[in-house]
């Protein structure tokens, strides 16, 4: 604060306490020419003023409020001066993360003189929450899946970020995966567990392939051909004319529909064969999925949650689709 | 001395000034100073000016009161910035016009909630919120996959946001101010988002938020 305002907010502050101060007594004299409790001299509709003193309880509180305002400067300060506590919220006026960590770093050292609120809690926290999180960052994926508070630690963190799309009972929903079955689209191992939630996940995309398949015609009959794929009955004609086309699909979904993880491919092409639908198994919903195509994306968590939080989150995934 | 007060009772003119004069204190030791100071004035480093169609998504975010039920604002408590990410900074606000933080936390707090969910999630959550979140109390904004951005002012609004940061904006090496808009982008902008919809623009809004300091 440069020194003008420095100045400003003082005599600003201070003038109105000493204001606040000399008007008090003031009002505390009788100077209105008139007795203590006698007629000030003047009615309306037969209310009469009296010239009565200011309550004693009301006087004695407002003094102690500004007495208790200096206190307040003295302890927390004014302007550029930081009081006798050093004490401040949070770190404001930085300009970047790495700003943000160099000052925590600095205030938090003992002889600084400044007591950040904020960075004050996150030390305490992380003393108590830190060794619990280095214990499980230690362990392996596969054995915190079977450590019943790692897993309440993963729902907990769970249901907070990644609810909102697959579901508060992870089960997903349309266009969002169902993470308690065995149908991966990157893979269900720890490893691609937690790869798919540190770094996230863009499919390559389905384009729509209406134009490409000659119209809503070739659409129905791929769509057919795609539902005989898990078992389903179907018009045979329509099934036989889309399996001709299915060679366009195979690239991605593989020559039977299997799915580019069951090819080895980190596209995000899901599997057609075993009867789960990512975007719906209607006939009408596999049509539109051809006809417009399809893009999911998996955002990442590593900034956001960091990596030991994923780690514990990963755990409870794994854990939702064993036995 | 003698009835002072009886003066500025009955003159109510004189009364209105000395009113005015005590509330204002506040404000003039509080608020006044925070206009020239540099950590409410100098954007972060990262700030970016939003393009036209998420600057589209801004106005229909405030056309639909979005402020009323959701902040963007982190406090610096641990209990947030654990849900939220870093807690906001007065940086990363100094080009907003008028600022969103809002004040009623009825839904979550969207100010880094930019890159959070997919554009997908985003769009069916609009479009029907229980389709995706059960528990949401969210109300649906069906009109806004229907109603499509004709452009006709939007190189204004972004010619405005010039006028309204140009002594906030970021500074070259030689410590020239850097609008926020070229002519081109202010000239390209109506294009830009003509013909999109609603739901484009304010899907383009929310991915822009927070990124500036993650």
């Amino acid at each position: 604060m440069s020194t003008f305002w420095n100045i400003w907010v003082w005599v600003l502050s201070i003038g109105t306490l000493v204001g606040c101060f000399l008007l008090l007594r003031m009002c505390l004299k009788n100077f209105a020419g008139v007795e203590e409790g006698e007629s000030m001299g003047h009615t309306f509709d037969g209310i009469e003023e009296l010239n009565n003193p200011l309550p004693k309880w009301w006087s004695t509180f407002f003094l102690l409020t500004i007495i208790w305002a200096f206190g307040y400067i003295a302890l927390y300060g004014l302007g550029n001066w930081t009081g006798l506590l050093g004490w401040k919220s949070s770190n404001q006026g930085i300009l970047n993360i790495a700003e943000s960590k160099a000052q925590t770093v600095e205030y938090l050292k003992k002889d600084s003189g400044v007591l950040v609120q904020y960075d004050r809690e996150m030390e305490q926290a992380d003393a108590k929450y830190g060794p619990i999180f280095d214990a499980y960052a230690a362990r392996s994926i596969e054995d915190l899946a079977t450590d019943a508070e790692a897993l309440k630690v993963g729902q907990r963190l769970y249901l907070q970020n990644c609810s909102q799309c697959h579901g508060s009972d992870a089960r997903g929903t349309t266009g969002f995966p169902n993470l308690t079955d065995k149908d991966w689209l990157y893979g269900g191992t720890p490893e691609k567990i937690k790869e798919t939630l540190l770094y996230g996940r863009k499919a390559v995309g389905m384009m729509p392939w209406a134009t490409v398949l000659g119209g809503e015609e070739g659409v129905k009959e791929v769509a057919a051909y795609v539902i005989s794929l898990s078992g389903r009955s179907v018009n045979a004609d329509l099934a036989k004319a889309g399996k001709a086309k299915f060679g366009l699909c195979a690239g991605c979904h593989g020559p039977d529909g299997q799915g580019s993880l069951a090819l080895g491919l980190p596209m995000g092409a899901p599997n057609l064969s075993d009867n789960t639908w990512l975007y719906g198994g209607s006939q009408r919903a596999i049509e539109e999925s051809i006809r417009n195509g399809r893009a999911g994306v998996m955002p990442a968590w590593k900034a956001i949650l960091g990596e030991e939080k994923v780690h514990v989150v990963s755990a409870y995934i794994y854990s939702l689709s064993q036995d | 001395m003698k009835n002072i007060h009886e003066k500025v009772e009955k003159n109510i003119g004189l009364f209105v000034i000395f009113t005015i004069l005590a509330i204002s204190i506040g404000g003039l030791v509080e608020i006044t100073p925070l206009f020239f100071q540099k950590a409410t004035t100098t954007p972060v480093d990262n700030l970016k000016p939003y393009t036209a169609l998420q600057m589209e998504g801004r106005d229909i975010y405030i056309r639909e009161g979005c402020n009323n039920c959701h902040s963007q604002m982190i406090r610096p408590f641990r209990a947030e910035t654990e849900r939220y990410g870093h807690y906001s900074v007065a940086g990363e606000q100094v080009w907003e016009h008028p600022f969103l933080w809002g004040s009623k936390r009825t839904g979550p707090d969207l100010a880094r909630v930019g890159g959070r969910y997919s554009d997908d999630w985003h769009k069916a959550h609009l479009y029907d919120p229980r389709s995706v979140v059960p528990e949401s109390n969210m109300p649906a904004f069906k009109w806004l996959a229907e109603n499509t951005l004709d452009g006709e002012i939007t190189g204004k609004k972004l010619e405005t946001f010039n006028w309204l940061t140009r002594n906030r904006s970021h500074k070259d090496e030689n410590g020239n101010a850097i609008p926020l808009y070229t002519q081109a982008e202010i000239d390209g902008a109506g294009d830009a988002v003509k013909g999109r919809t609603e739901m484009d623009a304010l899907v383009a809004y929310l991915q822009s938020l927070g990124h500036a300091l993650k």
